[in-house]
């Protein structure tokens, strides 16, 4: 701070002045901070606004998942190709070893009658995979009308609950899973039944034409397994505990076909089958749908091509709508007149109309994909148009362009060394926006059948959410994955598209 | 302003012609249902096209369709949907539906938005402020279809207040099919909301950081007078439009709410049209010249009503 007296410039000392040495140049000090350009000014910038940085951030984390799940995760959808066994895995809800609080335990809440009380807790009894996690006492259910029922509210473990089913092996299957289960002490295979007809694999027991099972006073089922028969001695794996008898013992197959081409009908536990077969227990941290193919990589693979379908018309609308639009704002005139009445009758053509004629002239030609993104790109560029003719607009009057072409520069230096730079931050932030456009028009086309992507190594997340649609009540897992990929999707784009643009805005510099 | 009004009419007409020709002339070059597999229709299919002139070369039929369909609004018979019936007819059924479902939207959201966004603006800055913003944010981003799969499950399944679709039949007005409106109401109304309360927000903060507010506050008006009479009157020049054409785009825009509630309404019937082999070209054409035309409407209402509302700007003068 200056005192009084330091301001009275007359009376300054003689002694406080020097004279300006008279060799050598002057310089301005060297600026000891680093210069700021443009991008590191609007990176400074976003950086500062938290929001977006973390919406930036869980973009990244969503578009590792659609890259990464796909490449490395091996299971039931990815081999779904070759594979048709995933059937037989339908409906099982989240389960995960490592984060069940976070997804699920596999585990679901039904209230049952005592009949499927019974055929439920059979399973338990002969594989030891119990499927009634807990249970509450018998009560009658009085507005049933049915006072002798029994019902039971229980919590069923649905992956021990898919039980049983039947598989026709040939001899060196038969022979292979024996192997495998004297190796890993898991027992795959359960001995037949008696009942050749009964084609619930579930049923070991005496039971009804229903299946309910027929109880002995004691409250313990009727096994009706099968002893051996003479021509089937090659089974030598592990026994059920029941199977203690060394003058019957139990047969493990029914053998069907000829001689030459035998079949081995077996009763095959499905979880200790998932095992065998893929190497590793059932658990699907997102479920699987209805026709047993994991959530997990579906949506992973749904993702993924969201992804790049919009990257894809983004860059598109992005090339297309600078050139259109710095021709527009340059020349101006009749050329601009003569160019903005065809943006105008394209922009008239509503979305879904393109992109159902599309998909009815084109879909056969060149795929439903191509025209899928072909209608993108039909009307998406004029966006981008109309904002870089604004700024051309903008800029080539100005007193810099001038002195350009006065220099001899020609017409496209102008346009794209000296004009074009300006509309640089609206250019990417709007292509940024246009990508949660594209991937929740993408879903809602989908959705509605209008466009249909499905197929053995495609899909996508409007066609699994109307699949799961049906399912909203019973498994409403199947739905609520794709949802939240969407929504946190859309969240965190319009976040980081908002960051973007304030970041882009010089005219808001200083004044957050 | 009224030659103003009849230059942009007129041009909407004319891009309008160029669009309904492209999509005519496109669709008339897809290989439609040979008449002999209609069966017993055979033969009012056959008069039909006939009339429409279906065997005569393109330019003829051009011709024949923009006399008969533009001018005449005959747009022929449904092929595969509705056999035999008329087009035009089946739309007019449907229409009330989602108009219906729209004006129950927009009465529900429009006051709703306004307040949200008025309430935020004069709190700016405040924690209610942030938390309105944040809510918005959160709400416009979610796609509806997720709303309405989050409204059937807890509200109809879980609580079963509602039922799961729109009730069947054509008495409107009836309490009980309000009631199945509901759901679909509410899917649609979040997003509605939401955009409105930000918009409105926006145009407000700046109308009340102007400066003839400040000078109004000057001249000794209390605070309620300057906002109610100088800033929200001012602010509803940009946000009166924005709600008309908000209106204008859930007519066309609500198709997958209309899918998933089952409301029988135009939506459905363009997807059905496009799902059928070959699809059912006659509503299809129909309704792509009834989107075209609300897409292109909106637009010009929108211009136009800047000027009804603030009679200072003077919309396609030169100045």
């Amino acid at each position: 701070m200056m005192t009084k007296n330091e301001r009275n410039y007359p009376k300054i000392p003689k002694g406080k002045f020097a004279f300006v040495p008279m060799e050598g140049r002057q310089h301005d000090k060297k600026f000891e901070t680093k210069p700021i350009g443009y991008f590191q000014d609007v990176l400074m910038r976003f950086s500062r606004n938290k929001a977006s940085v973390v919406a930036f951030f869980i973009i990244v984390f969503l578009a590792l998942y659609a890259i990464l799940v796909p490449m490395f995760a091996e299971t039931n959808y990815s081999l779904a190709l070759t594979d048709t066994m995933y059937i037989n895995y339908s409906k099982l809800p989240p389960r995960s070893k490592a984060m069940g609080w976070l997804f699920g335990d596999g585990t679901k809440k039904v209230t049952v009658n005592e009949n499927d009380y019974n055929i439920l807790r059979a399973i338990g009894i002969e594989t030891g995979l119990n499927p009634i996690v807990s249970s509450s006492e018998p009560y009658q259910d009085a507005t049933s009308g049915r006072k002798q029922n029994n019902y039971y509210d229980i919590i069923t473990d649905e992956y021990y609950r898919i039980g049983m089913m039947y598989l026709t092996l040939t001899p060196d299957e038969y022979e292979n899973i024996q192997a495998w289960q004297d190796a890993n002490n898991i027992q795959v295979i359960y001995p037949a039944i008696t009942d050749a007809k009964q084609s619930d694999a579930n049923i070991w027991y005496k039971a009804n034409k229903k299946g309910v099972p027929t109880l002995t006073k004691s409250g313990d089922y009727q096994p009706i397994y099968r002893t051996t028969t003479p021509e089937d001695t090659s089974y030598h794996s592990l026994r059920i505990a029941a199977d203690n008898d060394p003058e019957k013992p139990l047969a493990y197959a029914r053998i069907t076909g000829t001689s030459q081409a035998k079949g081995y009908v077996v009763r095959v536990s499905k979880y200790n089958y998932f095992q065998y077969r893929y190497g590793f227990e059932p658990s699907f941290v997102m479920g699987t749908n209805s026709k047993g193919q994991d959530i997990f990589t579906r949506l992973a693979s749904a993702a993924r091509f969201s992804f790049m379908l919009a990257i894809f018309v983004s860059s598109l609308n992005l090339t297309i709508g600078t050139f259109y639009g710095a021709i527009e704002g340059y020349y101006g005139g009749w050329v601009d007149m003569l160019m903005e009445r065809i943006a105008d009758v394209l922009g008239g053509i509503p979305f879904i109309v393109v992109t159902s004629l599309f998909q009815l002239h084109l879909s056969n030609k060149v795929g439903v994909v191509p025209s899928l993104l072909f209608a993108f790109v039909l009307t998406g560029w004029l966006g981008m148009a109309y904002r870089v003719r604004m700024q051309f607009y903008r800029f080539k009057g100005q007193e810099y362009v001038l002195a350009a072409r006065t220099l001899g520069a020609s017409d496209a230096r102008l346009m794209f060394k000296h004009i074009f730079p300006n509309s640089l931050g609206t250019i990417i932030t709007g292509s940024i926006l246009v990508i949660p456009g594209v991937i929740f028009s993408e879903s809602s086309l989908t959705y509605l059948g209008i466009v249909n992507l499905e197929s053995s190594t495609m899909t996508s997340v409007g066609t699994m959410l109307a699949n799961g649609r049906d399912q909203l009540s019973t498994n409403p897992y199947i739905i609520l994955f794709p949802s939240l990929f969407i929504s946190l999707l859309q969240i965190s784009f319009n976040l980081f598209g908002n960051g973007l643009r304030d970041a882009f805005n010089p005219q808001l510099r200083g004044a957050e | 302003m009224l030659k103003y009004v009849i230059k942009r009419i007129g041009l909407m007409l004319v891009v309008f012609l160029i669009i309904i020709s492209v999509c005519f002339v496109l669709v008339k070059l897809l290989p439609s249902k040979p008449a002999e597999q209609f069966g017993k229709d055979m033969a009012l299919i056959e008069m039909r096209r006939e009339a429409l002139g279906y065997n005569k070369p393109l330019i003829e039929q051009y011709i024949i369709f923009v006399r008969r369909s533009l001018i005449g609004m005959d747009w022929g018979v449904s092929e595969m949907m509705y056999v035999g019936q008329d087009v035009m007819k089946v739309f007019m059924e449907k229409m009330p539906a989602t108009i219906l479902v729209n004006v129950y939207t927009m009465l529900f959201s429009v006051p709703l938005g306004l307040i949200f966004g008025i309430y935020a603006a004069l709190k700016k800055n405040t924690w209610q402020d942030h938390f309105i913003s944040t809510a918005v944010m959160v709400f416009v981003s979610v796609p509806s279809y997720v709303y309405a799969f989050l409204v059937q499950y807890f509200l109809c399944f879980k609580l079963q207040w509602f039922p799961f679709q729109m009730r069947a039949g054509y008495d409107y007005f009836s309490w009980e099919t309000f009631v199945s409106l509901v759901p679909a109401i509410l899917s649609l109304g979040f997003g509605t909301v939401a955009g409105l309360t930000r918009y409105t927000r926006a145009e407000l903060t700046e109308v009340l950081t102007s400066e003839f507010l400040l000078l109004a506050r000057t001249k000794g008006l209390t605070k309620a007078q300057t906002t109610v009479r100088h800033a929200l009157r001012n602010s509803m020049v940009p946000i009166f439009p924005m709600i008309l054409s908000q209106f204008i785009g859930i007519i066309s825009g609500s198709m997958i709410i209309e899918n998933i509630f089952g409301i029988p309404g135009v939506g459905p019937l363009y997807v059905r049209s496009l799902g059928t082999t070959p699809p059912d070209y006659n509503f299809f054409l129909l309704l792509s010249a009834f989107y075209t035309l609300i897409g292109l409407g909106s637009g010009i209402i929108i211009d136009l009503s800047y000027g009804l509302i603030d009679p200072r700007i003077r919309m396609g003068s030169k100045k």
